[in-house]
């Protein structure tokens, strides 16, 4: 076997640079559209109706009263809606028949000259159902459970190695423990919307586009491959944009029903352009949203808190009319060593809307669980927590043997220790109070794969003495405008002000979509290959309109190497004595993921995370009606995110000299998921040193805590002279 | 969202003169304009009553306080009067929705909120006070917001208000203007409670204008405070609040005045803890007493138990805050 060859590593100029964001102005100056904001002369307005059962069939739609609503120009249901090409994903085949997967499917689609009409309209729509009985409630004994042929990760469902029962039977300390998290949702703040424009097959010539689909999305290409084949367009020809993206979270890294709705409608109306927007309740409902989790974890130590066993049981949800599984198991397998180990997933699919990628898919909910077990067994073996986890520190990866590229979890805990001021030993819980306030504090660690997607090409075009490069990436407030143009700068050996960067649209090469934090990796290897293709063409003194192209190289590394990054995660909580309350006065973030292209858009990365983890630990929960399974807290006034109240002395730091080599030529791993992993059990971790109550179902609220506090107060009442 | 008229009143004659005929008022817009949006429900014509005036506070004689209908939440939280004699109203205020909001809301309009009830915002699901005679969503669905005080079978939604819970505590007195000519109605008398009809909140009739409200004056030495419980620690609506005014005269309670929200479907006024407290030592026992005799009454479901002890332990705090701050002074 050959040494690996892995990147060449590009000499950082420009990277490395905290540069401002280059879209600034134009965001700033309300100029950088975002998708329902673009030009679109004489657009129609599309409203969406609704399914009120969970399962059945439309048995009638009565669009009589919103025909008859002046403004409103066509009704589309199942019987009239125009046909799709390829309806075996059901989520891109709406209105092709009567079937009802779920509450709030829609049913129908109303299209109107203006909006506030579209939505009366679609009020008035009256729709009769056949129901039938429907399952939508996530539980242990549901008979629907089943084991998937993989998680979303591609990873196998189930992993076995060693004897995890004996070693459990055996072991000095054992956590033996359920874990849950809630059914969260991503809630970017531009709802998903599209403004799609039907040309036809003669469009310029016969080889225009057919479709124009102006849309919010994490990858116009993604779009364009899912939905091609459904509309039944050669994928050249459907053409998607999105230059500016208002956050998606995950939910919008691939097209849901929405994007087919609006594709049909302005099929049925063309030439006439249609805007269809999501609204905020309807986005509980169509675009995605993070599974709920029952996790049962156990670990087994011996006598000096060395791990023997770890056995990680999942029980989750899918769509019946679709399935998605969450890889929860996923990083167990490779965060600690034992000899023994095991993972499984089983789930089960419900009669409810389709689960999909939430920030850090997998990583969160089932780092969460792993976390606050470590800091069970911690506690058990009366051990400081981080001194449990560097006694369990892997020398190579304990799934597949590879070696790691580069782990540097401990130096991250260290680090983080000192910055912190970390009071080194085993916790002492109900050890600190502040006048009515239990003080605690709580660490975790933090992983995510260095992920780098197939299929991107980038190309370089010389241009009136700028460097034109192009590539349909994607930037959804990341900052992917300016960290490419500076990847591309030191690419080409020029400086920013040399290079005019397009993204965000399909007449530009492929790209993958900015998920998996894997954006900059994989769009950085193709325009790096790119540019060391046109330096080699056309050398350093180009022609007018000299250009090249080119994908990704091979890079044998990725065989040979476990790639992650490493992140830990303090933070100090206050308990309320009286009502539970818990308040969150600092959070600081260690993290390991190769080097910061962009200081600026990087820390914000990992702030932005860490605060989703914090609203993950505290608030997010999507209530589910028991009856009919849809979400009830379907707003951000009742879907609690944090607010700005809620944070408070928040810090994100990254090692020194954390150079990347195997995974592409900028030395870089991705950022935009690790700062959520780990960061809830963090504050629960701290929760229990503050009260001594073990919090083990997300979020963590007053009721949950108040019946562990609750005899240590009523002393208070009772012994204490309030009124002195 | 239904088309409508939107019209502007110019002083309080007008405004009544363009009520009826589906006319709704118009204030700060808050709650309504959602609403509208929401399906929730619809208006022929909004009648902007902005620029009718009635946005002053006024000192009255003996120290109580006349505040307009149309003065906003955020002008009224930070009026020297109220913050100097009537600290419990100006805590509630601020302890509500956000600044935006607060620039935007105004004092009648804050009177007339209707429950954030996820069903009650939902208009495919039933519910008795949107769609009067469909039913109760909550008591079998999402039930950890509902009542725990006069709870009925009928609705389970509680009133939403910060500002009303410290308003219906310290007794005002909301005055009106209408087609039947002006009317004083007490804060404790303006809402309806579940039984009595979940339709409708109040008792206040169609076209029926709020002109002010008026604070009468505590007695020298009383100390009032509101305390808010929510887990997000802004723009949230009280798991449980406390409004509380003590009057403490050594070491006995001479007057005491106990507001609780997010309890009730409407803003609650414990008497019963009241009674308890008035002519007793200002002592914790006496305050657990005077709380647990309110407490009895309170019949909370599977999904809010916690509301019961939050409530107590919170109530307890006020009041201990309260006596202790009285004895320092």
């Amino acid at each position: 076997m050959s040494e690996p060859t892995g990147p060449t590593l590009l000499d950082p100029v420009q990277m490395g640079r905290p540069v401002g964001r280059l879209d600034g102005r134009r965001k700033v100056l309300g100029v950088a559209p975002y998708a329902v904001e673009h030009e679109a002369e004489g657009a129609a307005q599309a409203a969406m109706v609704a399914s009120t059962v969970p399962r059945g069939r439309v048995r009638s739609i009565d669009a009589t009263a919103a025909r008859a609503l002046p403004g409103v120009l066509a009704v589309l249901d199942h019987t009239n809606a125009p046909r799709v090409a390829d309806g075996e994903d059901r989520e891109f085949a709406p209105l092709q028949d009567d079937t009802v997967w779920f509450r709030r499917q829609p049913v129908a689609l109303v299209v109107a000259e203006s909006s506030e009409v579209a939505r009366e309209a679609a009020a008035l729509v009256a729709v009769e159902y056949d129901e039938e009985p429907a399952e939508v409630g996530l539980r242990p004994d549901s008979p629907r459970l089943y084991t998937p042929e993989k998680l979303s990760d591609g990873s196998e469902s189930d992993t076995s190695a060693g004897d995890v029962e004996a070693a459990l039977a055996a072991a000095t300390h054992v956590v033996d423990e359920t874990y849950a998290t809630p059914y969260e949702h991503n809630n970017p703040m531009e709802p998903h919307a599209t403004i799609a424009t039907w040309h036809g097959e003669d469009a310029g010539l016969g080889d225009g586009p057919v479709l124009t689909l102006v849309d919010s999305t994490q990858g116009v290409h993604a779009v364009r491959s899912s939905l091609a084949p459904v509309l039944g367009i050669e994928p050249e020809r459907l053409e998607v944009v999105a230059p500016y993206v208002g956050g998606g979270f995950g939910s919008k890294g691939a097209p849901h029903v929405n994007v087919v709705l609006a594709a049909l409608a302005a099929k049925a109306l063309a030439p006439r352009p249609v805007r269809l927007t999501v609204t905020r309740q309807q986005m509980f409902a169509l675009v995605g949203y993070r599974t709920a989790t029952i996790q049962h974890f156990r670990l087994g130590a011996d006598a000096d808190g060395r791990l023997t066993a770890i056995s990680h049981d999942v029980l989750e949800q899918s769509a019946a009319i679709k399935e998605f599984v969450e890889q929860t198991g996923s990083p167990t397998r490779s965060m600690y060593a034992a000899p023994n180990r095991r993972t499984t997933h089983r789930v089960a699919r419900l009669d409810v809307a389709i689960p999909f990628w939430m920030r850090a898919p997998g990583e969160m909910p089932g780092m969460f669980a792993h976390e606050v077990a470590m800091d069970e067994l911690a506690h058990r073996c009366g051990l400081d927590p981080i001194e449990l986890r560097v006694r369990n520190e892997p020398d190579v990866d304990p799934e597949t043997g590879h070696p790691f590229g580069r782990r540097r979890l401990l130096e991250c805990l260290r680090r983080g220790a000192e910055r912190f001021g970390w009071e080194e030993g085993p916790r002492a819980p109900l050890s600190r109070r502040e006048g009515d306030w239990l003080v605690g504090t709580g660490v975790a660690s933090s992983t995510y794969p260095a992920n780098a997607m197939p299929g991107n090409e980038a190309t370089v075009t010389f241009e009136h003495g700028c460097y034109a490069v192009g590539i349909g990436a994607a930037d959804i407030g990341t900052g992917s405008w300016t960290s490419l143009t500076q990847v591309t700068a030191d690419a080409l050996g020029v400086g920013l002000e040399q290079i005019r960067l397009g993204i965000g649209d399909t007449r530009y090469p492929s790209a993958s979509v900015a998920g998996g934090s894997s954006g900059l990796s994989s769009w950085g290897i193709a325009i790096t290959a790119a540019a060391r293709a046109f330096r080699e063409q056309h050398g350093d003194r180009p022609s007018e309109g000299a250009s090249a192209t080119a994908g990704m190289p091979d890079n044998p590394d990725l065989q040979e190497y476990a790639l992650n990054s490493y992140g830990a995660h303090f933070a100090k909580v206050r308990v309320h004595a009286d009502t539970g309350q818990i308040r969150v006065p600092r959070m600081l973030g260690v993290f390991s993921v190769g080097r910061a292209v962009n200081p600026t858009t990087l820390r914000s990365q990992f702030l932005g995370g860490m605060v989703m983890g914090l609203s993950a630990a505290l608030f997010e929960e999507s209530v589910r009606d028991p009856r009919f399974g849809h979400v009830v807290t379907q707003d951000l006034a009742s879907y609690h995110v944090a607010a700005n109240a809620d944070v408070a002395d928040l810090d994100a730091i990254w090692l020194d000299d954390d150079v990347e080599t195997h995974l592409n030529p900028m030395g870089s791993r991705g950022a935009g998921e690790i700062g959520i992993v780990g960061s809830p059990a963090a504050i629960v971790n701290a929760v229990f040193d503050a009260t001594g109550v073990r919090v083990r179902d997300l979020p963590v609220t007053a009721d949950k805590l108040l019946a562990g506090l609750l005899p240590q107060r009523e002393r208070d009442h009772v012994l204490g002279d309030a009124s002195a | 969202m239904r088309p409508f008229v939107y019209e502007r009143a110019t002083d309080v004659a007008d405004a009544l003169d363009r009520a009826g005929d589906g006319a709704v008022f118009l204030a700060g817009g808050t709650n309504l304009v959602d609403h509208l949006r929401l399906g929730v429900r619809s208006a022929e014509r909004l009648v902007d009553i902005t620029r009718i005036g009635l946005d002053e506070v006024e000192e009255l004689p003996g120290g109580g306080l006349r505040v307009g209908a149309l003065v906003r939440n955020s002008d009224l939280a930070a009026h020297p009067a109220l913050r100097r004699g009537f600290p419990v109203v100006a805590q509630a205020l601020l302890a509500g929705a956000s600044g935006q909001l607060r620039n935007m809301a105004t004092t009648g309009g804050n009177l007339l909120q209707r429950t954030r009830c996820v069903y009650f915002q939902d208009v495919t699901m039933p519910c008795t006070k949107r769609d009067p005679g469909s039913g109760c969503s909550a008591l079998e669905g999402y039930a950890a917001g509902n009542a725990i005080f006069e709870t009925s079978p009928r609705c389970m939604a509680v009133h939403p208000s910060d500002l009303c819970v410290a308003l219906v505590a310290l007794d005002a007195v909301v005055r009106t203007t209408g087609p039947a000519g002006d009317r004083e109605i007490p804060m404790t008398e303006l809402y309806r409670r579940a039984e009595d009809g979940p339709e409708t909140d109040t008792h206040l009739v169609p076209g029926e204008l709020i002109t002010h409200v008026d604070l009468p004056p505590l007695a020298p030495g009383t100390r009032s405070a509101y305390r808010k419980v929510r887990e997000r620690a802004s723009y949230a609506f009280a798991l449980v609040s406390v409004a509380a005014a003590l009057d403490v005269v050594d070491g006995r309670v001479r007057d005491a005045r106990l507001g609780f929200g997010g309890v009730c479907h409407r803003p609650f006024r414990a008497r019963r803890a009241e009674e308890a407290l008035v002519g007793g030592p200002a002592d914790a026992a006496a305050f657990a007493a005077a709380i647990d005799a309110e407490l009895a009454h309170a019949r909370p479901g599977r999904d809010n138990a916690a509301k019961v002890p939050i409530l107590r332990n919170t109530a307890l705090a006020v009041l201990a805050g309260l006596a202790d701050e009285g004895a320092r002074s």
